[in-house]
Parts: structure tokens; C-alpha cells; sequence
């Protein structure tokens, strides 16, 4: 795709450079040469190189924030995602947190030989079936397990929280052995070759085993599943997240849910909420836990702000200051507890609040804990037997 | 056909292991051809990344050599060096390979044979465990 089919397909040229979306953007807050709006002008001025050849073009957050307040509709962030793939194609790549780990990961995985051990946390006391046509989605959780046990963050416990619930509301859910990366972070780094080549792989995956039904655990996950697979595979499966079953399922089935005393904030992931609009499902979820306070952020709902980073690239200051300013939010609401539903706005909260910051100001601290250890921990100790 | 040749990247220190390797060859110990040396400054700058850009590349054994640990030029590169490996490895193992195609070892700059020796076992694994499974991404992009 060229730089001409990217602003037909996007709309760009409908840009009245009204300059909102860069007054909105919480990158260009902090980061003063970020600017979506002269982003949108080289494009359509056909400055190409400008456009592609600067780093800055790998520090949008694609939170879709910008596009929100957009009075022409532009999909800034389609935009920039397939900008990206044109700087692939010339050479240059974001810079890539983690030392590019785990974007060397989904390229690894898309070899077709190798034989995955993913699954080897799975223990007697979760209940899985082989003939479920339910699924559910652990995607990267076992590869994060090592790479972040040092600021203390467990993927797969929101991976074994949401299988025990699940089990719990009386689902047994099949888990594939050897599902590869959802490949989220490929597409938007504008590595469309591996991108598709894990769909590809991941779809028929999906298709042999007989699902009709995915849950997700990871918004990410989600969202690339419904919005970006039909675009390049078919797959004819209902899709879920797992605050969605919650929303829908709590109350049912004679659960009981115990009582937590606790004051909690809620942070809206991106990809749950303005990607896929589900902002209502989490909070109900929330509400329905006896004992938790839910007090909501100065920014929240639609006009969240975006944990500090988006596909693991151009993790820099600006983006420290911006996880910053959204853990001193959460701070001001007097909540115990940050509830998030995405196990990468806790990577990077949890990674920001290892960074002590500076001695005039440092780091607000605020425990982070997925939604659905939250509900875990209620049915647990809410003294259910398993069924 | 001809027999299997295993590739191995081989990243090894400036101080101890660079130096391991070339004692080996002034003192004439014969090893197999089969590693491609990456001198650097420290084992413990060995970045995660430059393991799995070798396996990316179609690799079918890392080994990463440095210092023993109280000879480090730097202080405690290898304690360093140990740490990345050992994370390194765990998502390796999640990824389903094998374990013995990354490798850590420390050879002093006097330990020649020993180096040698190293890379003789090495190679003779990896011939019977086969192809790095990364080799058919590879293969399919050329």
C-alpha cells in the first residue's frame, strides 16, 4: 500500500487541520515535536519521507483518542499503523522496548515447525475440556511470565484467574496447545508479513479444533481477533471478553460473591473501550462485587488516558511521564486499588512504579490488579464448591 | 545427502573466551569449523535480543562464554550474563526449544582445550538433535 491508497482508505483528505487532534493527544502533551495534525499535512502534502523517515511516527499510542475528536472522522490510527508498514518497507523500525524481544518472538513464532510448551502451568485444579467448543484465549501470557517476573508482574495469573471463574460459572473451556501470538503488536509496528502469517496460522488452528467461541483475557487479543483478522482470514467464531461473560453471567447461577472492602478505580485499556467500546460491562462487573467502591478518574470512560505505550515500541520519557500523570490520577480519586482489564497497562504501570522517579517528585504508588483476579479473589473466598 | 552441519553463534568475552578460542588455535587444538565467533566486550553485555536474532537467522546453537566469576574485567558481567541467560531460556523453553541449542559456559583465557572441547560437544548434540525448527522460517524467506 502507498502513501496515496493510505489517505483514500483512511480518509485523511477530509482533514480540515483544525489542529484537535493534536490538543487531545496525550503523546504531544509531553513529547512537543509529536503532532498528528503535521503528521496528517506531510502525508497529504506528499511529503513522504518526512512522514515515514521520523522516528516520532513509531510514538503514537493508536489510543484513539485523537480520532474521538476528530470533526472529519479521520482514522488517525489505521493512519499511522500503515505509515509504519511503508517505514518498514525503507528500513525503519520504532525502537522496540525490551530490546525488541517480543517482537522477535512473534517473528520466531511464525516458523511452522516448532513445537510450543505453553501450556505447562495448567494444574489439576483448573478443569479444561478437550470436546468444549468454547475457547480460551491464553495468547502471550506464558511468554511474559518470564520476561517480567522482575517488576513482579504475572500474566498467567489473569490467565488462571479467568479459567477459574470461568470453571466456576460452570464453563470448561478448551485451551489450544500450540496457539501462536495473536500477532497485535506485529500489525501495529507495521510488520504486516508476520501479522498475516499468524492469522493464518492461528485461524486454521481455530477452525480444526471446532470453536465457536473465544474468550479473551487481553483486550489486545480481542480486538485484533474482531477488528483485524476478517480482514485477512475468515473465522466464523463468537468473541468475547472476559468482562463481557462477567457483565453477563454474574449474578446467574447462584454464585455467591464475597464481600471486598475496598475503594477501586478503573482504568479504561484502549482497546476495550474506544477500540471495541465496552466500557459498561467492567463496571457492572465491579458493581456487582459487594463492598467495592468504584470512583472513576478525572479522565475516564471515552476520554481515558492510554498506560504510557502501545506495542511495546518508543517506551521513552514521554511516556514514563504520561504513566506518571495517569498513577497520580488514580492516586487523587483515594482508591486502594487500580483495576485494569488488560494485562499490558499493568506491565507498564508496574514498570513506571519500579522507577522510583525523582526526589521532588516521585512515582505515585497504587496497587494494580486485573479484573479478573478481582472476581477471582471474590468467588474464592466466597466459599463456592465447584460443580 | 550430506550430513547435518549445525551452525553455532558463539558470543563470546574480549578478556577470557576471545582469548580462550584464538590459545586454542596458536596451541593447534583441532575443533570443528562449525562456530562463527561474535566477539564482545563483556558476557554480560550479551542483550537477550542478539540470542534470538541468531536463532531468527537460522542458528541452531548459541553459546554464550565469558569470564569465570571472579575474573570479570568489569566486576560482575557474568552474574549479569547469568541472569539474561536464565530468563532467556525460560521463554526458549515456552517457544519448545530445545534446551541444549542455547548454552552457557565460562573458559578462561587459559583454557583453550577447554574451549575446544566445548564447541566438540556442542556440535555432536547438536548433529543428533537435527535443524534448529526456526531454520523453516528462514528457509521459506530465501
Amino acid at each position: 500500500m502507498n502513501l496515496e491508497d493510505i489517505i483514500q482508505k483512511t480518509k485523511t483528505y477530509y482533514c480540515l487541520e483544525c489542529g484537535k487532534c493534536t490538543s487531545i493527544c496525550p503523546v504531544a502533551r509531553y513529547d512537543p515535536s509529536f503532532s498528528p495534525r503535521m503528521m496528517i499535512e506531510n502525508a497529504l502534502l506528499g511529503f513522504e519521507d518526512e512522514l515515514v523517515l521520523n522516528k516520532s511516527l513509531f510514538s503514537c499510542l493508536t489510543c484513539y483518542n485523537c480520532q474521538q475528536k476528530c470533526p472529519s472522522d479521520v482514522d488517525f490510527p489505521v493512519f499511522i499503523r500503515e505509515a509504519r508498514s511503508i517505514a518498514q518497507d525503507n528500513g525503519q523500525y520504532g525502537i522496540c522496548a525490551h530490546s525488541g524481544q517480543l517482537q522477535s518472538l512473534a517473528r520466531l513464532m511464525t516458523s511452522p515447525a516448532i513445537k510450543q510448551k505453553r501450556l505447562q502451568w495448567l494444574s489439576k485444579e483448573y478443569r479444561v475440556s478437550e470436546n468444549s467448543d468454547v475457547l480460551l484465549w491464553v495468547g502471550c501470557a506464558p511468554y511474559f511470565e518470564p520476561i517480567f517476573e522482575d517488576i513482579q508482574f504475572s500474566a498467567l495469573d489473569i490467565t488462571k484467574a479467568s479459567l477459574k471463574t470461568l470453571n466456576l460459572l460452570g464453563i470448561e473451556p478448551k485451551l489450544l496447545p500450540d496457539e501462536k501470538c495473536c500477532g497485535h503488536d506485529a500489525l501495529w509496528t507495521g510488520d504486516i508479513e508476520t501479522f498475516r502469517k499468524l492469522a493464518e496460522y492461528n485461524a486454521a488452528q481455530i477452525k480444526e479444533a471446532g470453536i465457536k467461541k473465544i474468550i479473551f483475557s487481553c483486550p489486545e487479543g480481542y480486538r485484533t481477533f474482531k477488528l483485524d483478522y476478517p480482514n485477512y482470514v475468515s473465522l466464523n467464531c463468537e468473541l468475547q471478553h472476559i468482562s463481557e461473560l462477567l457483565a453477563e453471567k454474574i449474578g446467574e447461577n447462584g454464585l455467591k460473591l464475597k464481600e471486598i472492602k475496598k475503594k477501586v478505580t478503573y482504568q479504561d485499556p484502549c482497546r476495550l473501550g474506544r477500540h471495541l467500546c465496552v466500557y459498561d460491562a467492567p463496571r457492572k462487573v465491579l458493581g456487582a462485587i459487594p463492598g467495592i467502591e468504584l470512583v472513576e478518574m478525572r479522565h475516564s470512560g471515552l476520554e481515558s488516558i492510554c498506560c504510557g505505550t502501545s506495542a511495546f515500541t518508543n517506551c521513552d520519557s514521554y511516556s514514563n511521564m504520561l504513566r506518571a500523570e495517569r498513577l497520580s490520577e488514580a492516586v487523587e480519586t483515594g482508591a486502594e486499588m487500580l483495576i485494569t482489564a488488560c494485562p499490558k497497562c499493568q506491565t507498564h504501570f508496574r514498570c513506571a512504579m519500579v522507577d522510583k522517579g525523582e526526589e521532588h517528585r516521585p512515582t505515585p504508588k497504587i496497587e494494580v490488579m486485573d479484573l479478573a483476579n478481582l472476581v477471582a479473589n471474590a468467588i474464592e473466598e466466597g466459599g463456592n464448591t465447584i460443580k | 545427502m550430506t550430513e547435518f552441519e549445525p551452525q553455532i553463534i558463539a558470543f563470546c568475552c574480549n578478556w577470557c573466551t576471545y582469548a580462550a578460542a584464538d590459545l586454542a588455535g596458536t596451541s593447534r587444538v583441532h575443533y570443528p569449523p562449525n562456530v562463527r565467533i561474535v566477539r564482545v566486550m563483556c558476557s554480560g553485555m550479551v542483550n537477550p535480543i542478539y540470542v534470538l536474532k541468531a536463532f531468527e537467522s537460522g542458528a541452531d546453537g548459541v553459546l554464550v562464554a565469558g569470564c569465570h566469576l571472579a575474573d570479570c574485567h568489569y566486576i560482575d558481567g557474568p552474574v549479569k550474563c547469568d541472569a539474561t541467560v536464565d530468563k532467556l531460556r525460560k521463554v526458549l523453553h515456552v517457544l519448545g526449544l530445545e534446551d541444549e541449542r542455547l548454552r552457557r559456559e565460562m573458559v578462561a583465557a587459559s583454557e583453550g582445550v577447554l574451549f575446544a572441547r566445548i564447541i566438540k560437544e556442542m556440535v555432536e548434540q547438536l548433529k543428533k538433535i537435527g535443524p534448529s525448527p526456526f531454520k523453516a522460517k528462514t528457509e521459506a524467506l530465501a
